[in-house]
């Protein structure tokens, strides 16, 4: 077995990045559309931690060690945050439309 | 090289649950059945933290997403689902146009991931010795000192290498807390029972 | 080496699951036992074994060979996952939680967190065993546990920091370590936020497990069994030990984070470090040598058995709480966290960094401990005393009064 290097933990964050972008794109559910943001984060998450672990100098120091756990932190919380607010404006939107398809959210168009 | 092997098998087994997981959230219709997913590929990830040595992150999202955005985000489907919307159908030609752009993207950020090249070392760290959590706490303190002294690399005179700057991130933590405050605030507001409405209009 | 690691690793599982499914029969026992003390009857004495013991396997058979139902109207795979995640949540918990000095599955850095974690998850498996299940009960008892538990998540971690604070360490050993000794050094008397803190924590531990005054997910009287009504068999039997097991948990993070740990109080050494190297050691394997002190794993042996002792105290308290008080109303539960034991448990931490900050420059605040650790001693020995001392008969109002009363009936109608 080939012992698993950052590429590995790159591509793997990668893959989730990609699978909340289409989720995204194909779900006509608000919140369907909340949970494919939430797996972006995540494959950024990914992407911050596995530096912060495997990044080091010559002399074996890790370089990053703190900042890739510091924005992981801080995009955890981010997340929550964006979730709370974006469910109420789901719930707003539900309350005045009685759906949650984001196709009906047109009345901004000009 | 014998700790790898364990290491190895642990991440294979993480990395395709998480994987298989996110790819089921969005193949998957019924949105509550999404939503496990997502759960399973929040937790696979915290997993992936856990081996990585970050198992104050790793926890965290294990508190703050499964255990909370994630609660809020089944609530919200209980409150919105109604019958017919709970499955709501993507037609085929979305479907096949968002399955080709989806495996380009794919495939360039693979290309681009191989093509890196990092400097990078494996060193094990288990999670009694891991002290990320210290570093991270004093940190998030002001306290400078918490970043471990290395040498930047990469830089373009690698024969002359510079001592990173260490930086503390207490500003940062005090900002992400007023905004923390912000969206409490907001959400209530914005979720609150609108009893004027009705009279006003 | 990876061989070697695995094997412990699996060991440790079998231990850690066996000890949940154990303790988990054992409970069960107890609880109808505490049940039928409270409520003036003997509780379970039929089935065999003494005090009925054999009343819980009775039970568990009866479970194993009942018809597994899945609803109709059920999402037949939330329906199955749900008890698995409810389990999961509650038994990863024991991975961290230290049994004894070092007696621990893994050893971790943030346990007290990992713990308080993984057990947030375990409100997911009753979310989707109430929305898979297809019925009104289940979706309403799975609505105001997940309103009920991520409110009450709050209160209970801000309380767990407060003994972090002065303790300085996330790690369950290390924090159990410190309290060795006499029982005044223990987390709850070091100084009065902590022992605020310790009541607090307790009342949301109690509402976390959904244990009654607070179980309102299940309120027989008015949702059926709420979240696993169209639960059977064995499925159902996941949820119970899925509760039972959070119950030592939590019990278990009390314990170690203000009630000594594995220190039973009074021994002024801990035995598996005075025991260690006494009783001669044998060492197992040739390039990775093993060494088995067996002075360390009796002192061990001893602190797992305070250890489990403490948290079965714990436990019974919960059990005491919930045959005694009646269940509250949905608002009054959120009531009760939002507005008392979240302002609450924010004073207490604030509190305590102020008096970390105090000690510094006030050497005589050390002595607190003695004094309230001595206060809340006599106060047990007073009440032990007074339960030991009095000699009234307790109050006969059951089958004794009944047979009392109807005695020179009976005697009457036998002479007719």
């Amino acid at each position: 077995m080939t012992p698993i290097t950052l590429n590995h933990y790159l591509a793997l964050g990668a893959v989730l990045f990609v699978c909340g972008v289409l989720c995204m794109a194909t779900k006509r559910n608000a919140i369907g559309v909340l949970m494919g943001v939430e797996l972006v984060l995540n494959g950024a998450n990914i992407n911050f931690v596995a530096f912060a672990y495997y990044l080091r100098d010559p002399q074996g120091n890790a370089v990053f060690l703190v900042e890739g756990q510091v924005f992981a932190l801080f995009v955890i919380v981010l997340a929550a945050a964006e979730a709370a607010i974006a469910l109420a404006i789901v719930l707003n939107f539900y309350n005045n439309h009685l759906t949650v398809d984001v196709d009906t959210a047109e009345e901004l168009k000009g | 090289m014998k700790f790898p092997d364990l290491h190895a098998t642990l991440f294979w087994v993480l990395a395709s649950a998480t994987a298989l997981s996110a790819i089921s959230v969005v193949l998957t219709q019924n949105i509550v059945r999404s939503a496990v997913w997502l759960l399973f590929s929040l937790a696979g990830t915290a997993g992936i933290f856990f081996l990585v040595g970050a198992d104050f992150v790793a926890a965290t999202q294990l508190i703050v997403y499964v255990g909370g955005t994630l609660v809020l985000v089944i609530f919200g489907v209980m409150l919105t689902a109604q019958g017919p919307f709970i499955s709501m159908k993507t037609s085929a030609a979305e479907w096949a146009f968002s399955v080709v752009a989806g495996l380009v993207f794919l495939g360039v950020l693979l290309v681009t991931v191989t093509q890196g090249k990092w400097v990078g070392h494996f060193a094990a760290v288990s999670p009694a010795e891991s002290t990320s959590a210290v570093a991270l706490g004093e940190s998030l303190l002001g306290i400078a000192d918490a970043t471990p002294p290395a040498q930047l690399i990469g830089t373009a005179a690698p024969d002359q290498p510079l001592p990173r700057t260490r930086m503390s991130y207490l500003l940062p933590f005090e900002i992400v807390s007023v905004h923390l405050l912000v969206v409490l605030i907001g959400a209530a507001y914005l979720a609150r029972a609108k009893r004027r409405r009705g009279a006003a209009a | 080496m990876p061989s070697l690691g695995l094997l412990i690793a699996i060991v440790a599982t079998i231990l850690c699951l066996t000890f949940v499914a154990v303790s988990a029969i054992f409970f069960i026992w107890l609880e109808r036992k505490v049940a039928g003390r409270i409520q003036d009857r003997l509780g379970p004495t039929r089935v065999g074994g003494r005090f009925g013991w054999l009343q819980t396997i009775a039970d568990g058979i009866k479970l194993l060979v009942k018809e597994d139902i899945i609803p109709a109207n059920a999402d037949h795979f939330l329906f199955r996952l749900g008890p698995y995640i409810a389990f999961c949540g509650a038994f990863l918990a024991f991975v961290a939680l230290p049994f004894g000095n070092g007696i621990v599955a893994v050893n971790m850095n943030v346990a007290v967190f990992y713990m308080l974690a993984v057990m947030s998850t375990e409100v997911f498996g009753v979310i989707l065993a109430g929305y898979g299940s297809g019925s009104k009960w289940s979706l309403f008892g799975a609505m105001r546990e997940a309103a009920q538990v991520v409110s009450y998540e709050v209160p209970m971690a801000i309380c767990v920091i407060v003994p972090i604070i002065v303790a300085g360490s996330m790690n369950l050993v290390t924090i159990g370590q410190q309290q060795g000794g006499c029982f005044v050094n223990w987390q709850m008397f070091h100084d009065p936020f902590s022992f605020l803190a310790f009541w607090t924590y307790f009342t949301c531990a109690v509402a976390s497990c959904k244990r009654a005054p607070f179980d309102l997910a299940e309120a027989e009287s008015e949702l059926v069994a709420g979240f696993h009504t169209e639960y059977s068999g064995l499925r159902w039997s996941f949820f119970f030990m899925a509760e039972y097991g959070a119950m030592f948990a939590v019990s278990g993070i009390a314990i170690l984070l203000f009630a000594g740990g594995w220190h039973t109080g009074f021994l002024p050494f801990d035995p598996s470090v005075a025991l260690k190297g006494e009783l001669g050691s044998v060492t197992v394997g040739e390039t990775n040598p093993w060494v088995i002190d067996f002075g360390w794993l009796l002192g061990n042996l001893i602190n797992v058995i305070v250890f489990i002792l403490k948290g079965w105290v714990l436990v019974f308290v919960m059990m005491w709480v919930r045959w005694t008080l009646p269940r509250l109303r949905i608002d009054q539960v959120m009531m009760a966290c939002i507005k008392y034991l979240l302002p609450i448990s924010c004073a207490l931490l604030l509190g305590v960094s102020l008096w970390q900050l105090a000690l510094a420059s006030f050497e005589w605040l050390h002595y607190f401990s003695w004094a309230l650790g001595g206060l809340c001693f006599f106060a047990v020995l007073g009440v032990a005393w007074k339960l030991f001392t009095t000699d009234q008969p307790p109050p006969d109002t059951g089958m004794g009064a009944l047979l009392q009363q109807g005695g020179p009936l009976m005697a009457e109608l036998a002479k007719k």
